[in-house]
């Protein structure tokens, strides 16, 4: 067997969750064409399944070490198995409620979970890529699928309007990422992740080299909606259907946040005192823009939006702080935080009134005396997100503070602190609503899946994951140590 | 008896027993589907039930516990992440408190007995509340501290929010953003701590202080930060300005705990954090914080002359006297700090007991202001009795629990600065002030207000409810060496830790 066709067969064998992912895609849509909309809900029921299976294929055949694979253009390595995992449970959670929503609005179209499991294939591609051509690949993946999906109700101008919105801007993100890269390949003369990182432990480039990073580092806070770049973000939250809002804040931030962990870190870890400081104003932005621009919002997804460019803040604070903390604490605030995220979500997909989810604040008005275990696990859930314990979401910052401190960031840590009290501001208006005001029309029933999601996300905000924590940390860090 | 519970992990008993009372409830509201007046009152002896076991459990680790013995006893250690542990230990200073607390909670189940709206979510955020104030004090990681220390801003937001008067939601806001934004900055510091000496544990961390120490120039900035968490709580001037509208707006058991056993987590944490491990800083700022409790002693007590309305002339009075615990705790030798943790137990009891009276009469008229009421000791005599003892107590008269301890903390601040005692006594003669006017106005005198006519005195549950309090009150005062020979041993290890660093 010659060393090339040798090389593809050991790495299908490292590219199983990648592969049952597009094949489920490419079939999907062929069954979809014949089926029409009698088949949506078999095919969904089926993406739940396979992108479970994805993500527990990844963790089931994590590799010890890095393995290379394609050629050097991917890598299976401990960060993105971590970073698969969560990306696959999110992502096949939001499908689950987004079939559940789209059966009740009675809008099967089949493309849902073929475009949301392309969407995951390009996620996992970018957690993995090991070049600068992969890592392109998997953003324009994921982001193709996610512009459709923004603009699934075509024939609604907020729909339509999101739809294009984040086509356009994301366009010229992805020029940046582009132009950045041409920079990078032109003054290392790599597009190998190795190769760059080897010339600039050699000190190549100089200003033309930083030049490029910064380009990619807008691209991707871009990406992640991070703050200054975040402009799009609350829009297309409006605009979108809410399952698909859904399935934007909670997968891709982990691709994306996983993707900057590991340029930041590989090609360019001996350039952290250049980018360093980047990466400090952008989690500094993010964090007080999160908190204090949500104050005034009364719709509910946009105020969602608000809360993610401040959570990515906060990921961002974890993942400045240095190789041996930053990486591994960035992707255990994720893991912390993304269950709150998808229950919340649920839990506003729950509330529907004449076959509307809710919308603003004012629809919760008095949950707590018309459905008593909703007003619960909403309180859990937004308690958590906003940083309070003994929630899920309180040890993610603590995660992230630790590591701040521990890298000499006290004053950001100290502005973390301040913004995370802003934003409880805000969730507790939330809270205010459902508790103390008095109740709003009545509710339809929820649905089974609906209750269920929003449900395990309050029982992993508390207990599970506080329990595990010393388990899901252990974890985090084998992975980011297989860096170093 | 010790012998026998000996390796019972009690203070997770007791911490929990709650929690799972509230669980307890939960599950049958769901089974019953309960919404019917038999339901609430079977919910309402279901909590009397599991706050009455949780004292008594609380009884037994109190007599397990060897008030002689130095260092923290019922020690439990289950490790979890970042090298943070379950750890819970107790000493005889968080033994007391978590004994007031144990204590405290029945009565004000009893005192909610009036409570008819969602009485299910009411009795289940009560027993949260009560697991995560008893695990405040049994922490023995300064991250599990932490986590009860916040995660009890939950149900007290809801309580104040849903069962409170009518600003209840500015003032639960006010109370949840105020003590966060105070904490928050602990956290921080905490996390620095932990950073630096490498342990979690409350029990290492003094050693730390004591062996090798925070550096002085860190230990100012981590002092301040603790200080910004306990002065919210505690409260001191001039960050107390959540806490009458907290207070007045809470219902009365809100107001009981607010003042009987959360202010205490202030007092609490200076003793257990900020003397011990900032021994130095603490000597640097002894002066900022006889200052500042000063302030509030003469201040507050002027305030609470002014006020028109009953709770907030008490809330203002806790201010008052939390004063003198700051005062008690920063004049750093052992008859301050006594003294301050005496204070700490006997304004629990007394205040929350104020609190009580207060609630006894607006359950009947549904008012609280002072100029509606006037010769209630001619419709309610043995209400007038029994408010006077409080009052007494209040004022710092002799015989009642409010004497040892402003004596005590006076005694000795004395000793570190003479000026400081005088403006504290000068406080003492304005609290007789205003308490006794309070008490002239509601009580004494004719009733000229016709809507008074009908009212009627005490009732069963309420004896029941004030005959504790009468009893800790007059046995604190009569014998107040119960209480100081058991809590001796901490305040002299805290005394002798914050001597070691004098300049």
């Amino acid at each position: 067997m010659n060393a090339p066709l040798y090389d593809l067969m050991s790495s299908l064998q490292h590219a199983r969750p990648e592969l049952l992912l597009a094949a489920f895609a490419l079939l999907a849509a062929v069954i979809g064409a014949w089926g029409g909309q009698r088949v949506f809900g078999l095919l969904s029921l089926l993406g739940v399944i396979v992108l479970a299976g994805a993500g527990a294929l990844a963790y089931a055949f994590s590799p010890v070490a890095p393995a290379t694979i394609f050629q050097g253009a991917m890598v299976v390595d401990g960060v993105g198995v971590f970073a698969k995992v969560l990306i696959a449970l999110s992502a096949a959670a939001t499908l689950a409620l987004g079939a559940d929503h789209f059966t009740r609005a009675n809008d099967k179209r089949f493309e849902y979970p073929v475009l949301i499991v392309l969407a995951v294939l390009g996620m996992f591609v970018m957690v993995s890529a090991q070049d600068l051509i992969s890592l392109y690949v998997g953003v324009e993946l994921q982001s193709l699928s996610a512009y459709v999906l923004a603009a699934w109700r075509r024939d609604d101008a907020h729909s339509s309007e999101a739809g294009l919105k984040y086509f356009v801007l994301s366009a010229i993100s992805s020029g940046l990422l582009l132009f950045g890269s041409s920079f990078v390949y032109g003054f290392t003369g790599s597009i190998h992740f190795d190769a760059i990182a080897a010339a600039v432990d050699e000190g190549a480039g100089g200003i033309g080299l930083i030049f490029g990073l910064v380009l990619m580092l807008c691209a991707l806070g871009f990406k992640m909606s991070a703050a200054p770049f975040h402009m799009w973000t609350p829009d297309v939250y409006e605009g979108a259907p809410t399952p698909v809002t859904a399935f934007f804040a909670a997968a891709p931030k982990v691709a994306a946040v996983a993707l900057m962990a590991r340029v930041l870190y590989e090609p360019f870890g001996g350039m952290e005192d250049q980018w360093r400081q980047v990466l400090v104003a952008l989690a500094a932005i993010s964090m007080v823009w999160g908190s204090v621009a949500a104050l005034l919002q009364t719709n509910l997804k946009r105020l969602m939006a608000y809360s993610s460019i401040g959570n990515m803040g906060y990921a961002l604070m974890g993942l400045a702080s240095g190789p041996e903390h930053g990486p591994a604490s960035a992707l255990l605030y994720l893991a912390l935080y993304l269950p709150a995220n998808v229950g919340i979500f649920a839990l506003i997909l729950a509330m529907r009134r004449d076959g509307a989810p809710a919308e603003t604040v004012a629809d919760l008005a008095g949950l707590a005396q018309r459905r008593a275990w909703m007003a619960a696990l909403f309180t859990m859930l937004l308690f958590s997100i906003a940083g309070i314990p003994p929630f899920a979401g309180f040890m993610g910052k603590l995660v992230v503070f630790t590591a701040a401190v521990d890298a000499g960031l006290v004053w950001l840590a100290v502005l973390g602190g301040i913004a995370a009290v802003i934003s409880a501001a805000y969730y507790l208006r939330l809270l205010a609503s459902i508790w103390f005001a008095a109740p709003a029309p009545a509710l339809q029933r929820a649905s089974s899946t609906v209750a269920i999601t929003a449900t395990v996300a309050a029982a992993l905000t508390f207990p599970v994951l506080v329990l595990a924590l010393g388990a899901m940390q252990r974890w985090a860090e084998t992975a980011a140590r297989m860096w170093f | 008896m010790s012998e026998f519970f000996a390796g019972w992990p009690l203070l997770s008993i007791v911490t929990f027993l709650p929690a799972a009372g509230a669980l307890w409830v939960l599950a049958a509201r769901a089974m019953l589907r309960g919404d019917n007046a038999g339901f609430d009152q079977g919910v309402r002896v279901i909590t009397l039930i599991v706050t009455i076991a949780t004292f008594v459990v609380s009884l037994i680790a109190f007599a397990a516990f060897d008030p002689n013995a130095v260092g923290y006893q019922l020690v439990e250690n289950v490790p979890w992440a970042f090298g943070a542990s379950y750890a819970m230990g107790v000493d005889s200073l968080s033994m007391a408190l978590v004994v007031l607390t144990t204590f405290l909670t029945p009565l004000c189940i009893l005192a909610s007995w009036t409570i008819e709206k969602q009485v299910a979510s009411y009795m289940v955020l009560f027993l949260l509340l009560e697991t995560l104030m008893i695990g405040v004090f049994c922490a023995q990681d300064i991250i599990l501290f932490y986590v009860f220390f916040e995660a009890g801003l939950i149900p007290m937001f809801i309580l104040i929010g849903v069962w409170g008067g009518a600003r209840r939601v500015y003032a639960a806001f006010k109370f949840f953003l105020y003590t966060l934004l105070g904490s928050i900055l602990m956290l921080v510091a905490i996390v620095a701590m932990i950073s630096i000496s490498g342990t979690s544990n409350i029990d290492e961390l003094t050693r730390y202080a004591a062996t090798t120490g925070f550096d002085p120039s860190l230990q100012i900035w981590l002092w301040l930060a603790f200080f910004a968490s306990f002065a919210v709580k505690m409260p001191m001037w001039p960050v107390h300005t959540w806490l009458p509208d907290a207070h007045v707006e809470a219902p009365t058991a809100g107001s009981v705990v607010l003042a009987a056993i959360l202010l205490k987590m202030g007092g609490y944490g200076f003793l257990r954090f900020s003397l011990p491990m900032f021994p130095d800083a603490s000597h640097f700022f002894t002066p900022f914080v006889f200052g500042l409790s000063v302030i509030a002693i003469v201040w507050a007590s002027l305030v609470a002359f002014r006020q028109l309305d009953m709770k907030k002339l008490i809330a203002y009075s806790s201010v008052a006297h939390m004063g003198f615990v700051t005062m008690g705790i920063f004049a750093g030798n052992a008859q301050g700090i006594q003294g301050a943790i005496f204070q700490m137990i006997s304004h629990g009891v007394i205040s929350g007991a104020l609190f009580l009276c207060v609630g006894v009469v607006y359950d009947r008229t549904h008012t609280r202001e002072i100029a509606f009421y006037g010769g209630l000791v001619n419709r309610m005599p043995v209400y007038a009795a029994i408010f006077l003892l409080f009052t007494m107590g209040n004022v710092g008269l002799p015989g009642t629990s409010g004497f040892p301890g402003e004596i005590l903390t006076m005694v000795g601040v004395f000793q570190v600065n003479a000026w400081v005692a005088a403006g504290a006594a000068l406080g003492v003669i304005f609290s007789a002030a205003y308490a006794l006017t309070l008490y002239r106005k509601v009580a004494l005198g004719n009733i000229e207000n016709p809507k008074l006519d009908g009212i009627t005195d005490i009732d069963a549950r309420e004896w029941v409810i004030f005959i504790p309090l009468i009893i800790a009150t007059l046995v604190m005062g009569f014998a107040p060496s119960y209480v100081l020979d058991f809590t001796n041993s901490s305040a002299e290890a805290i005394a002798a830790a914050f001597a070691g660093a004098a300049p």
